[in-house]
């Protein structure tokens, strides 16, 4: 009786998380159409128009290849026409074509999208191991010289430059000192080992602004949490210092961190566009940075469009893990 | 209480809590390193021609990528020019990108937010939605976007800034509006027949200013990183015009020979931003002293 009572609340707990799952993702369409329109709308912001800019850069082009491209480029069709065509390419993969290369834009991307998720990951990975203990730290030890430290790494962290930090360590660490290979990429699948070798100044680089974030929202919701009744009943109970933080504290202090990874993984994958430019990263920012030298719409507006949508995925997926970790959520 | 402390309460009761904020802000630690930081990066900026006799653009091959010393503090750049002079040159439109596109984002998202939040109905659905959009990018991706379609230059930047920084200050302008826009004083206002403007500008914004200056001002700090990470990707500022991360971008292609070119501008980024962020939270701190020191 009650074990099937029991069984009862738990497929009701299912069903919850099943609608608020359902909920965020109706939440997420009309937010990924407005990307897409916006990234379609983008060529639009170019001075006169694109193919009076793409001739500017070619002078000896006949008017008849100007019409052309004009026709290449759908300019001669109606907006809303242009954008259902957009759209439809958009679903099927279809990203258009570079104008510089004529590969396929979509194909491109996939083949430079793990590089910029291993960085990304990486770099968030940098950001725990650091974030965590630091911001535990700080806030066990509140008042303190390793407070002061830590609370000092904070500010610096959050207002040194992701690009300048770059260089800085190239300088330290690979022309200085020569511990570290200078800027190269070697795929994971040549030589694993190498590949993380040369990943980590541009992981260290790209998750210190989180890092600084995550430590500061770490000691924060530690010290309130420290104040709970809960956790006085534990150290009452005669509980070890270590448990009561580990097992006590942390558990509820930990659910305003993905909060802010959440709200900070933007910064962070905008941060991957600068990084893999400075370590000539074949990632997707660099095939950004490579389009925008070249005046490669296509392909600027693709990379633009991926990293986006990567970024509306990852805040699904925060605010799904959220609904996991804090039941209240889910009944908004 | 006696009624004569009563009276005496009431006949001033607008000056105090100001003056109160004042005090603790000029008490708070981080608000002192911050204002020093500021007022030494804009004296910097505003007094550049001053400071130093160099010219900040005109190139003297003979003295290029010299390391410090007592003529060149900060080293000299590729074109021999003084790199404490470009820094400080430099200053001028780190600092005018930075209040003219968080300026103008607060202008038109802070309005748009309050308005928005103040009426509700469809007209702040719609808003949020694109609020929503805007937000669905990265920051800097965003703009990285915007000014690889404009192009880039001085005004495109500020604009391209701003556009990105409307939707995070139009969601607070309208959380902040909404979380007091039935208080009682706001009803008692409606009560005595004070019209929708009045009771928005008169009566709800006083009220709602704090989160508001408080994000403006982390917002700048935000916006001059921004502006550095534009300009080192060469979409900002165009040269010879020295801005912050334009001179990391030319110090970043002569490193394997001096890391001079590439740190004093570094520097002047990071001391701004620090300047802002210590401000902004002890602006914070002032208006919310419960939550101070966590």
């Amino acid at each position: 009786m009650l074990h099937g009572r029991q069984n009862a609340l738990k497929l009701a707990g299912v069903t919850f998380l099943g609608s608020y799952l359902t909920r965020r993702l109706a939440l997420a369409v009309p937010t990924v159409f407005g990307v897409v329109l916006a990234v379609f709308l983008l060529i639009r912001l170019v001075p006169g128009d694109v193919v009076t800019q793409l001739v500017g850069l070619e002078a000896t082009i006949s008017p008849k290849r100007v019409d052309e491209l004009r026709r290449l480029f759908g300019l001669d069709r109606p907006l809303p026409v242009q954008f259902a065509e957009y759209l439809g390419g958009v679903a099927q993969g279809d990203l258009g074509k570079s104008l510089r290369t004529g590969l396929p834009v979509g194909r491109e991307l996939l083949r430079r999208f793990p590089v910029t998720i291993e960085l990304a990951a990486l770099g968030l990975l940098v950001a725990l191991c650091v974030g965590v203990p630091v911001g535990v730290l700080a806030a066990v030890r509140r008042g303190r010289a390793a407070d002061y430290l830590a609370t000092g790494f904070v500010m610096v962290g959050l207002s040194i430059p992701s690009f300048w930090l770059a260089i800085l360590l190239i300088l330290f660490f690979a022309l200085r000192l020569g511990v570290l290979p200078p800027t190269a990429y070697i795929a994971p699948r040549e030589n694993l080992i190498g590949n993380l070798l040369h990943m980590i100044l541009p992981a260290l680089s790209v998750g210190f602004v989180l890092a600084a974030a995550i430590t500061r929202i770490v000691r924060s919701s530690l010290l309130e949490v420290l104040n709970r009744h809960y956790v006085r009943t534990a150290r009452a109970k005669g509980l070890a210092e270590g448990r009561v933080i580990l097992h006590h504290a942390m558990r509820n202090a930990l659910i305003p961190v993905v909060t802010v990874v959440g709200l900070q993984f933007g910064t962070l994958l905008g941060g991957t566009v600068i990084i893999e430019q400075i370590f000539s990263l074949p990632g997707v920012g660099r095939y950004a940075l490579e389009g925008i030298n070249l005046r490669d719409y296509p392909v600027i507006q693709g990379a633009v469009l991926a990293i986006a949508l990567a970024f509306v995925l990852v805040n699904l997926i925060v605010d799904v893990c959220y609904g996991f970790l804090d039941p209240r959520i889910r009944y908004e | 209480m006696d009624s004569l402390t009563l009276e005496s309460a009431t006949s001033r009761p607008i000056p105090r809590p100001r003056s109160r904020l004042r005090h603790r802000l000029l008490r708070h630690p981080g608000a002192r390193i911050g204002g020093v930081l500021i007022m030494i990066v804009v004296a910097g900026a505003a007094l550049a021609p001053w400071f130093s006799a160099y010219d900040p653009i005109a190139i003297a091959p003979v003295d290029r990528l010299q390391g410090p010393s007592r003529a060149h503090p900060l080293g000299t750049d590729i074109y021999g020019r003084d790199t404490l002079t470009r820094v400080l040159h430099g200053g001028r439109i780190s600092l005018a990108v930075g209040g003219l596109s968080v300026g103008l984002a607060l202008a038109v998202g802070g309005t748009v937010g309050a308005v928005s939040g103040f009426f509700g109905g469809w007209l702040d659905a719609v808003v949020m939605r694109f609020a929503d959009v805007l937000l669905a990018f990265p920051a800097i991706l965003l703009a990285i976007g915007l000014l690889a379609f404009l192009g880039g230059g001085f005004w495109n930047v500020v604009l391209a800034i701003a556009i990105v920084y409307t939707a995070p200050l139009s969601r607070v302008a309208r959380a902040a509006v909404l979380s007091i826009r039935h208080e009682e004083y706001v009803d008692a206002a409606r009560v005595i027949g004070a019209a929708d403007g009045r009771v928005l500008v008169r009566h709800i914004l006083p009220n709602a200013v704090a989160p508001i200056i408080v994000e403006g001002t982390l917002r700048l700090a935000l916006a001059i990183l921004a502006e550095a990470a534009l300009s080192f990707l060469g979409l900002g500022t165009q040269p010879p015009a020295p801005t912050w991360g334009q001179m990391i971008a030319e110090g970043r292609a002569v490193m394997t020979f001096t890391a001079w070119p590439a740190l004093g501008p570094g520097m002047a980024i990071t001391i701004t931003v620090l300047g802002f962020n210590l401000l902004g939270d002890a602006i914070r701190d002032a208006f919310d002293p419960h939550a101070a020191g966590r």
